[in-house]
């Protein structure tokens, strides 16, 4: 995989191709936290993509030197949650016209006997308790955890201080890790 | 118990669908068409914008012209899209296409013009009726002086109600020619037009039709009644053809 300093100077060299390496190189991390930020699984990858041509046209407006210091993965992090944020205010303002309701990303029935195979029944339990948590919590939960960001990029990405990032991300582990053993207690009991 | 947490959260990180490249950065291509080279851009879903490249003049600006309006990213294909080729050629149901930056108006004009029969014609004001808004004629001008992806959806097929061809994208002569390449009688079209007749109908079947409709090809010498309008051929005894549907 192409480093951030070899993917900067393919974008100075040539936008588009060197745009494409970007999305192949950040897709992933990409993806992986609008998996966690948007409503529905479906949602995720029409989020990124979405993301990522944003990204595309700051970059057009860029110069090579501002291109050439570009933090990249927490920049394009940090334009994914700024798209989804608005995504949610414009989904508020005005309903859905393509006939899909918005189901939240929680599902209410009992899981069926094939969800319930161990492992994916503890994923989706943990997945539908972590998109429960307050959104700042969520979020740093998902930067620092799922995607493994280190706490100074977290910081970065949220515009938060490197103490505030851990201690959001500390209180969203805490609380999942209550809501987890009293759900547990509650299943045995 | 730390480390099942952090571990199952780690699991949790999906990664991206192969597609989702595809879905960000756009592709070009330059395939012989009927008219000469065309350039041709398409996104995951499908073809979104097809021209001429003698129209289109510098292809690079062209390109750039694209990245600006469309603000995405465009680069060379390593092979044309699916059924292009051979949609240009005049075989095939033609590539998958993405008109999703069209209003819901324009995007049904260019679904009832999609299914203009190779070899046929209709009049403009043929297309607004079958797209729902029979007044909207200039509309239905305005939206196919813009299509996207002419040639594969064949606005060449769309001429004036009154005979005339009308206008092109790419000037008259390319319509003359890719009529003319689809075995349309233009000077035939051009004589029924000048004596005033819009519409022709077998006394045998009693159907009418607009002249270029296979049903109204059929009709021997003997059997063929021209008309003016739809009205004087109802008032004749004529019923409208259910494949042409003449207005």
């Amino acid at each position: 995989m192409a480093d951030d300093e070899q993917l900067r100077a393919a974008l100075v060299e040539d936008l588009d191709a060197g745009f494409e390496a970007v999305v192949r190189a950040h897709g992933d991390v990409v993806h992986a936290v609008a998996r966690r930020t948007a409503d529905r699984a479906a949602d995720a990858e029409d989020l990124a993509a979405e993301a990522f041509l944003r990204a595309y046209r700051a970059l057009r407006g860029y110069a090579p030197a501002r291109i050439e210091t570009l933090a990249l993965r927490p920049w394009l992090l940090t334009i994914l949650l700024n798209t989804a944020r608005n995504d949610r205010r414009d989904a508020a303002r005005r309903p859905r016209t393509d006939g899909v309701t918005p189901v939240p990303d929680r599902p209410t029935a009992a899981p069926g006997p094939a969800e319930r195979a161990e492992g994916g029944e503890v994923a989706d339990r943990l997945a539908r308790l972590l998109a429960e948590l307050p959104a700042a919590q969520r979020t740093a939960v998902v930067l620092r955890h799922v995607v493994d960001l280190p706490v100074a990029e977290v910081a970065a990405v949220l515009g938060i201080g490197e103490a505030t990032a851990r201690s959001h991300a500390k209180r969203g582990l805490d609380a999942l890790r209550t809501r987890l053993t009293a759900d547990t207690s509650e299943e045995t009991a | 118990m730390t480390d099942h947490l952090l571990t199952a959260l780690r699991d949790l990180a999906e990664p991206a669908p192969a597609t989702l490249a595809e879905r960000v950065v756009d592709t070009w291509v330059r395939v012989p068409g009927p008219l000469g080279e065309v350039v041709a851009v398409a996104g995951a879903r499908g073809v979104r914008l097809l021209r001429l490249t003698a129209h289109v003049g510098d292809v690079e600006a062209f390109l750039e012209g694209y990245r600006t309006r469309h603000a995405r990213p465009v680069r060379p294909a390593a092979r044309p899209p699916r059924g292009l080729v051979p949609a240009l050629r005049g075989t095939g149901a033609g590539p998958e296409l993405d008109l999703g930056d069209l209003t819901p108006f324009a995007r049904e004009v260019l679904a009832v013009t999609a299914r203009i029969p190779a070899g046929q014609t209709r009049p403009y004001g043929w297309v607004a009726r079958e797209a729902g808004r029979p007044r909207a004629v200039r509309a239905v001008g305005t939206v196919l002086a813009r299509n996207p992806v002419p040639l594969l959806v064949p606005c060449h097929r769309v001429v004036r109600g009154d005979g005339d061809l009308g206008e092109y994208l790419s000037g008259r002569a390319d319509k003359v020619a890719l009529l003319e390449r689809e075995g349309v009688e233009l000077e035939r079209l051009a004589a029924l037009a000048a004596a005033g007749t819009r519409l022709v109908g077998s006394d045998t079947t009693g159907v009418v039709c607009f002249p270029t409709c296979h049903h109204a090809r059929r009709i021997t010498d003997a059997h063929r009644h021209g008309f003016a309008s739809l009205v004087r051929a109802r008032a004749a005894g004529y019923r409208p053809c259910r494949a042409c549907r003449p207005l």
